[in-house]
């Protein structure tokens, strides 16, 4: 039988999480909660709505893609790996030494990095200097930044946003991985965020409510994003942390851990059911 | 040196960067809402659709460099150097020169000279804390020829840099035709009694100094020191083998500044004594420019009495 668009970046969104609990495991470090509850965002934009070429990862006018959250740097990975930017094989290296991969990515050793990041609160700055620099050349280039929900505590995140909507950038798009979760416990409860919508709004953004585990919602709030003329778009993206493993959802714990071997065959089997075949 | 003749080197960056401007289409500039005082505002001027005011958000004004320079542009990114390296450290730590990006930041106000607003807008950390980055390279050029010409060369050169300018105006040192290069210090003199290291507006004081004390007997030569990292390694031994006394100026902190990079090497290469001047240790205060120098002792009447000290 034959699957649908849908159900084969569901498949892919299965890829990347798979990737990144190999990656997370073989490392016996890393973020897996976070990379599980972006992935099905990062499988609509590499190899649904992104004007990308692997083969050519430095071309001026491609469209960006900054990881702002870079601790969930396997799940972008196990993505550009997949999409043909480097060999599988080179996701066993993640975090060790004599790997390129690092815990956090670098634009500077690993082909289709846009932005090194890490250090929580600077992506979006950054994308904003891409979405001006492409208005200037009027290159035509989208810029996408990924956000975790916990992430935007970070007043930079704010100052940002002043100037996407100052500078018109509707080329921009910010998509906040709202898993609701952060390492010290709920993010209402840590930081108090309040209503996250509210917020993007009145910073002037044109903003969409979706289920970020859903890949039709996904794909529809990139395509409405594209239509909306002069104001950025941000995508509050409502997700589950660690979705896909039964132990790992919606635990805070699974922030930063990696499975011992028994939690690691679970969560394989886990994601395994969820291929559609 | 022409004393009858003063010009701020924040004014000279303004200046070049809309004669650079003029050649080079890529270059873009930003501010955060001090485009007045860091004179980008003559950019912004004659530029508009390439000028960039992120208002008081210096992260951010970092941040968005970034971008522009991983695009493909060439961002200079201006606003008081202790907002600068100070406010936005980790944003210029992380977002610009791990990833090695094309940024140049020029940043003026820097110094105890900065003046009447006192301690909170005075930067003594700034050479410190841009120094120690892995591919940052730090300038601090002392008069409006050199600033004018600096400016041009960094923005031919890939990388990272800071650029340190001040508010105060100050002497024009060289003529027209003065030839600079990267990394290489300039000799000014060539006393033996003693080497006077001086760095951005602190050379003119210096020249002063090497004046009055030539009047005694006293023959000293000043080292213009434009480029802090890379540090001219040559210059430095050779003035530690051929003069008698050697002395560090600068309008920063004592720790960490001109003064330590210079230690830093002779203590590799060739170990002899160092007196520092500068801030020691501690913050200003409020009050005029040439004030400030007189009363934390940075001004030519400390360099001649540190020349003569024995």
């Amino acid at each position: 039988m034959k699957i649908t668009k849908v159900e084969a970046l569901a498949n892919i969104a299965t890829d990347i999480r798979i990737g990144a609990i190999e990656q997370i495991y073989e490392a016996q470090s890393g973020h897996p909660g976070g990379s599980l509850s972006c992935a099905d965002i990062l499988a609509v934009l590499y190899f649904n709505q992104m004007n990308i070429d692997p083969k050519k990862p430095d071309a001026p006018a491609r469209d960006r893609f900054i990881l702002s959250k870079g601790h969930c740097a396997p799940a972008l990975y196990a993505t550009l790996a997949r999409k043909g930017y480097f060999d599988k094989e080179l996701l066993k290296g993640f975090r060790k030494i004599e790997s390129n991969l690092q815990g956090h990515p670098d634009m500077r050793k690993v082909p289709g990095i846009d932005m090194t990041t890490g250090s929580l609160g600077q992506g979006l700055s950054v994308a904003v200097g891409m979405a001006i620099g492409s208005k200037m050349d009027s290159a035509g280039c989208r810029v996408y930044c990924l956000v975790g929900d916990g992430e935007i505590e970070e007043g930079q995140i704010w100052e940002a946003a002043m100037s996407a909507s100052k500078n018109k950038l509707d080329n921009l798009c910010v998509i906040v991985d709202h898993n609701g979760l952060q390492i010290d416990g709920n993010i209402e409860e840590v930081a108090g965020l309040v209503d996250i919508k509210e917020k993007f709004e009145s910073f002037g953004f044109n903003v969409l409510k979706i289920n970020g585990n859903n890949i039709e919602e996904i794909i529809h709030s990139f395509e409405v994003a594209k239509t909306v003329k002069g104001v950025p778009t941000a995508i509050i993206a409502n997700t589950v942390k660690g979705k896909g493993v039964s132990f790992m959802e919606n635990k805070a714990g699974w922030h930063g851990k990696a499975p011992n071997k028994e939690e690691y065959e679970q969560a394989i089997n886990d994601l395994k059911l969820q291929y559609i075949i | 040196m022409n004393e009858d003749k003063k010009i701020a080197t924040r004014q000279s960056y303004g200046e070049a960067l809309a004669k650079i401007g003029k050649e080079n289409k890529n270059i873009v500039v930003l501010d955060a809402d001090l485009s007045g005082s860091t004179k980008t505002s003559i950019f912004a001027k004659e530029f508009p659709d390439r000028f960039i005011n992120v208002g008081i958000a210096e992260q951010n004004l970092m941040g968005i460099s970034a971008g522009l320079a991983a695009y493909g542009k060439i961002p200079f990114a201006s606003t008081f150097a202790v907002f600068a390296a100070g406010r936005a450290y980790d944003q210029i730590r992380s977002s610009i020169c791990y990833p090695n990006l094309n940024v140049k930041i020029c940043a003026t106000h820097a110094g105890i000279t900065a003046g009447e607003d006192g301690a909170t807008h005075q930067m003594l950390e700034d050479i410190s804390l841009m120094r120690t980055m892995p591919n940052m390279q730090v300038f601090s050029p002392s008069d409006d020829i050199q600033t004018k010409w600096l400016i041009e060369e960094i923005s031919k050169i890939q990388g990272p840099v800071y650029v340190r300018l001040a508010r105060m105006a100050t002497p024009v040192i060289y003529d027209e035709n003065q030839k600079f290069e990267i990394g290489k210090m300039v000799q000014l003199g060539e006393g033996t009694d003693a080497s006077i290291f001086a760095t951005g507006i602190m050379v003119s004081e210096a020249l002063k100094a090497q004046e009055k004390l030539a009047q005694e007997g006293i023959y000293v030569r000043v080292i213009d020191v434009h480029t802090i990292k890379p540090i001219d390694r040559e210059m430095i031994i050779k003035c530690a083998k051929e003069t008698d006394k050697l002395i560090t100026v600068e309008d920063h902190s004592i720790i960490g500044g001109l003064g330590s990079s210079i230690c830093e090497v002779l203590l590799e290469e060739y170990p002899k004594k160092v007196t520092r001047i500068g801030m020691k240790d501690r913050f200003g205060k409020s009050g005029k420019a040439d004030q400030l120098l007189k009363y934390f002792k940075m001004d030519s009447g400390a360099i001649i009495e540190a020349v003569k000290d024995n």
